[in-house]
């Protein structure tokens, strides 16, 4: 496995942050993702972020499947969430 | 004042042979990888043509270095704007690859080591439009850059150049690969701008 700091390599998953903020209201890095691939489920914050590509890609770092895809055209964000069989996001106030 | 500077020092892009619409000249070769950099020994490299009846053919490393190789200098252009012109490459023509092949498929998936998927019309792998290239600029491909051997399909945005290439499907149907599913254009010629879906 490829660790963060090498040459095209992952950050964590707090660098979606920006990009998800204007999908949705709420900062999905806190929300806890079940991956598809291994059912490992722990905040998207954790998640192995490979920016230097077309797009953000993020891999359990448990099984290294990918979780979810951004990509970023000039007018409009695409999220593929195939790898995610759920987003377990909290709520404000409870 | 109301000067207005003509912007000397700008890029005048119009004015490059051979740059398509909107993008940049590089003299480097950046590296843009969707995951970690799988290290394939040689002994353990195949790549696998199957049918859309299941037939496969094969080739291990050594079976490859055998097949006739060209050496082609082509120009490169990545969907994230840089392009490379004149690189030379070493590799072996999908018209070679796919000559014993019986299918009537019109689409192809290519299958990299370590997963990645990309879709490309069985008429754009042949007549000298694509390779699978396992030397860049003399030298053997490093695994940063697809080593042992990568898809070379020139005329069409660079993602579609699977790195680390291991197979290719014949398919009736057109589906998406890893970056066409997530928003990236089915076909992408980088002289139509075809980056995303819908261009």
């Amino acid at each position: 496995m490829t660790q963060p700091g090498e040459t095209g390599a992952a950050l964590d998953g707090n660098a979606m942050a920006g990009d998800l903020r204007e999908i949705f209201a709420v900062d999905v890095t806190a929300a806890r993702y079940m991956c598809a691939g291994c059912t490992h489920t722990d905040a998207v914050a954790t998640l192995m972020v490979w920016q230097h590509s077309p797009g953000l890609v993020a891999r359990c770092p448990h099984c290294s499947d990918v979780v979810l895809r951004v990509v970023r055209a000039p007018d409009r964000v695409y999220l593929d969430l195939r790898g995610s069989v759920r987003l377990e996001v909290p709520l404000e106030g409870s | 004042m109301g000067i207005i500077s003509r912007g000397f020092g700008g890029r005048r892009r119009e004015s490059v042979p051979g740059l398509p619409p909107g993008q940049y000249l590089t003299h480097d070769f950046p590296v843009l990888s969707a995951g970690p950099t799988p290290r394939i020994p040689l002994d353990r490299w195949r790549f696998t043509v199957t049918t859309e009846t299941g037939d496969k053919t094969s080739w291990n490393w050594t079976e490859f270095q055998a097949l006739p190789a060209e050496d082609v200098t082509v120009d490169i252009h990545c969907v994230t704007k840089w392009s490379k012109l004149g690189s030379t490459w070493r590799g072996v023509s999908l018209d070679t690859l796919l000559a014993d092949v019986e299918s009537a498929a019109d689409y192809t998936m290519v299958h990299s080591f370590g997963g990645y998927t990309t879709n490309v019309p069985m008429e754009d792998l042949l007549d000298g439009k694509a390779w699978v290239a396992y030397k860049f600029d003399g030298e053997d491909l490093e695994p940063e850059h697809g080593g042992p051997a990568r898809l070379l399909i020139p005329h069409l945005y660079f993602w579609k150049s699977a790195k680390w290439v291991n197979g290719i499907q014949l398919m009736p149907e057109d589906e998406p690969g890893f970056w066409e599913a997530a928003g990236y254009h089915m076909y992408g010629d980088p002289w139509r701008e075809q980056r995303y879906q819908g261009d």
